[in-house]
């Protein structure tokens, strides 16, 4: 492999990465807040089908775009409805969604299917993409893949560095506390909810107005991008430095079961493909071993000189999710 | 600032948290607020700060109407509340929690923030770490730095809700000493607490609230006979328990220590005897649960040994307790003891060792039905747990206690039960008792631990008494002791 190739693939990883990136960045602002959006696979589908067919029909790229920004708002707006309003389970909804949306997608696409559309084309930034290696590797790509870019730092510094970030963490830590403070908890949830499911339902267009244009009653690699979203969230402990790490960390692995394959030929391509499902599965696993209660149990065995020292060190690889996610703020 | 509340109601389903409440205190007073737990107090406390809405009722604050509907506007209006749980972020660290809630533009400034923070501290004589993480920080540390986010947040109304629970002698000293600097610089101070001799030292007047009502004002300097007979209502004459106890040892704890987030209970030692009652008093949250958790097995303690029988049990697992006849009633009736949606049937072939993979019905509702006849309970073999009244819940817990057991811990066996209820249960125990059953139990009922255990051991934030004598002890000496009169402060 030439380093040509090399650079070209590591490329191709960055804007492959680019829906996950939107996908999981969104998933983290929402559950933040509290609230788990479970509906992001399906919306990803629909938003690609829907985003693709208003492309068509208008031949405008922005109105695509857009629609796919409010199929993800719209979807989020009923995850945000059923739970904080009317209480029910985030899971079962959010589910139940991500289901819906999927078919829906496949039943309305039909007409569309084999359709073409307009296609977002690549906009190498003059002198910069001239640059050896960095050009090509960051500079060379269309505007959403420079979206993505931008989304992963201005995230992080809006979640952990503002005023309003630090509201968003705290609503989503404890609710009650924020609200004692004098935050409005559930207004601050719809908000955050929609925002990061008008997100979501961006990656979908990257896919059907971009990087795979078209609608052929589905796109590869386009149903199943919902869920890892969902595990990169938790995988990069509900922080978009981490969470991007993540996914661009699942694109590499996914290139380099491809790349490797002719190379490794005593073990079949299905390996290769799925290995990094389990690799994230272990570091889940890994990342979580301090809840277990039978840690607990031999902590509390210890001879007090080291137990402070062993519970620190569990604590420090242990990762914890916003301490109300998934739980509905009452005020009584 | 002066703080008047007018005729407050609030009810919580059939609960009536408070009945009409009206109270004054002018600027610069500490106002106690004693009252057992569920007197109304903390429900009060929240609809001050806005936490809660109040069905009915006014506040004014320097003689105006305030319109509290929510805590921003409590904060506006200058009212804070330390809530007894730290209202906290224990994932933050200290400079972000102390912002959260801080109003201002997009950006933090967190070095200015920091500098007034310490600022602040170091005037009140606290040392915080801004960079600490709050989980790692003691409940007193913890409170002292909500103390400073509220004064900065321009409170001059401070309600604190029993905030000596969990926190050291010497970090109370520091805070009584701030509430009457406070209190000099004219602010108003409502001190909430069950703690006779905090009330008694800190508050220039107290109010004494029972079952929701005011039942009583009282200025320094107080009668404690006096406060003690308006929190715990009309004295009862205490029967002298017949004993039980026989020679032989149960249970030992040999130094045991056990600590959850909120609390470190112990060193604690002490022997039950087969046939013997030990009751545990003291006000909820002092560690009797952890305790008790611990005796059951459900908890591994820190330090010390537990020993039943002779056997060495400590961090053996709960089915070696079970195996040896422990059983543990736990207070949630219906969320840790009973299983919802479970008829009684089910209940007692669930408590059942019976191995294998098919129900006998027929023999099971047969059982079912003598344990209903034996324990007295209003219900059908078939009847669900939730569609019976509490009483018969609380029989049928007791119902599914394996017989023979060897020590049995209950925590409140009676808590919400009529009077005929409490006296059916005790005598079933008792029965059990004189064939040499252990047992300890928890309770919030003076005259219960009292009349029904032969020994009673006071907690006290995490400390534990010597166990006394029932016998020996009146209703009011066992309230002084539960509000800590007589327990040494541990430094």
């Amino acid at each position: 492999m030439t380093g040509e190739a090399i650079l070209a693939g590591l490329s191709g990883v960055l804007a492959a990465s680019g829906p996950l990136v939107f996908a999981a960045i969104g998933e983290t602002i929402s559950e933040r807040a509290g609230v788990i959006n479970l509906s992001a696979n399906g919306v990803i589908v629909l938003s690609a089908m829907g985003s693709f067919a208003v492309g068509v029909a208008t031949g405008s790229l922005l109105l695509g775009f857009l629609t796919g920004l409010l199929i993800g708002a719209l979807v989020a707006l009923v995850v945000a409805f059923g739970n904080i309003t009317l209480r029910q389970s985030q899971v079962a909804l959010g589910f139940v969604l991500a289901l819906v949306c999927r078919d829906l997608a496949y039943f309305l696409g039909n007409p569309f299917m084999g359709a073409s559309g307009p296609r977002l084309s690549s906009l190498p930034i003059p002198g910069l993409s001239r640059i050896p290696v960095v050009g090509q590797l960051f500079f060379a790509h269309n505007l959403l893949t420079y979206l993505s870019f931008l989304l992963v730092p201005v995230a992080w510094y809006f979640i952990f560095r503002t005023r309003q970030g630090l509201v968003l963490r705290a609503v989503g830590e404890r609710p009650a506390a924020a609200f004692a403070r004098g935050a409005n908890v559930n207004r601050l949830r719809y908000l955050y909810t929609v925002l990061g499911g008008a997100l979501v339902g961006l990656a979908g267009p990257m896919f059907s107005l971009s990087m795979k244009a078209g609608w052929k009653g589905t796109i590869s690699g386009l149903d199943g991008i919902g869920w890892i979203a969902l595990a990169i969230t938790i995988f990069g402990a509900w922080s978009p430095l981490k969470v991007a790490l993540g996914a661009y960390l699942f694109g590499l692995l996914q290139w380099l079961g491809v790349v490797l394959q002719p190379h490794l030929s005593g073990i079949p391509s299905q390996v290769l493909q799925v290995a990094p499902f389990p690799l994230m599965i272990l570091t889940l696993l890994l990342v979580n071993i301090g809840n277990a209660e039978w840690v607990e149990r031999i902590l509390a065995g210890l001879p007090p000189r080291i137990r402070p020292a062993a519970a620190g060190l569990l604590r420090a690889t242990r990762v914890s999710p916003p301490g109300a996610l998934g739980v509905p703020f009452e005020r009584d | 600032m002066d703080v008047e509340i007018r005729d407050i109601h609030k009810r919580f389903g059939a609960v009536r948290a408070n009945a009409g409440i009206s109270l004054r205190v002018t600027a610069g007073t500490i106002q106690g607020v004693l009252g057992e737990n569920g007197a109304g107090k903390s429900t009060l406390m929240k609809i001050l700060s806005g936490f809660q809405p109040a069905d009915r009722g006014e506040i004014l604050l320097d003689g105006r109407m305030a319109h509290i509907g929510s805590p921003a506007d409590a904060i506006r209006a200058g009212v804070g509340m330390l809530h007894q749980d730290p209202m906290d972020f224990p994932a933050f660290r200290v400079i972000d929690d102390f912002l959260v809630g801080r109003p201002g533009g997009i950006s933090l400034s967190p070095g200015q923030a920091r500098r007034e923070l310490q600022a602040q501290a170091e005037h009140f004589g606290f040392s915080l770490e801004p960079n600490r993480e709050i989980a790692r920080m003691t409940v007193g540390e913890r409170q002292q730095l909500e103390l400073l986010r509220l004064l900065w947040q321009g409170a001059g109304v401070l309600i604190l809700d029993e905030p000596t629970t969990g926190i050291s002698a010497p970090q109370r000293e520091t805070l009584f000493a701030i509430l009457r600097q406070l209190a000099a610089e004219k602010k108003t101070v409502l001190f909430v607490s069950h703690k006779l001799d905090e009330v008694e030292r800190l508050c220039h007047r107290v109010a004494v609230l029972r079952q929701g009502r005011l039942v009583g004002e009282e200025s320094a300097p107080f009668d404690t006979a006096q406060l003690v007979r308006l929190m715990f209502g009309k004295e009862i004459v205490v029967s002298a328990p017949r004993s039980t106890a026989r020679e032989e040892t149960v249970l030992t704890l040999e130094g045991i220590e056990v600590e959850d987030a909120r609390l470190h209970v112990g060193p604690t030692s002490l022997e039950v005897r087969a046939g013997e009652v030990l009751g545990l008093a003291g006000m909820e949250g002092s560690g009797q649960s952890l305790l008790l958790r611990v005796c059951a097995g459900l908890m591994s303690p820190v330090a010390g040994r537990l020993l039943l029988d002779g056997h060495d049990m400590t961090h053996r697992p709960y089915r070696s307790f079970h195996d040896r006849g422990v059983a543990y009633v736990p207070a949630a009736r219906l969320e840790q003891g009973l299983v919802p949606g479970l008829s009684l049937t089910e209940h007692v072939l669930l408590s059942e060792r019976h191995r294998g993979p098919l129900i006998d019905w027929k023999r099971g509702r047969a059982k079912t039905a003598r344990r209903i006849h034996d324990f007295n309970i209003r219900g059908e073999p078939d009847n669900t747990v939730e569609s019976l009244s509490g009483g018969n819940q609380q029989r049928a817990l007791l119902a599914l206690v394996p017989d023979p057991a060897r020590l049995l811990l209950l925590e409140h066996p009676t808590r919400g039960l009529d009077v005929e209820s409490t006296v059916y249960i005790w005598s079933k125990l008792k029965q059990r008792c004189t064939q040499g059953t252990a047992i300890v139990f928890v309770s919030s009922e003076l005259e219960e631990l009292l009349r029904y255990g032969d020994r009673v051991a006071v907690l006290f934030s995490g400390r534990v008494s010597a166990p006394v004598s029932a016998a020996l002890t009146s209703v009011e000496e066992l309230g002084e002791l539960i509000g800590g009169k007589g327990l040494e402060p541990a430094a």
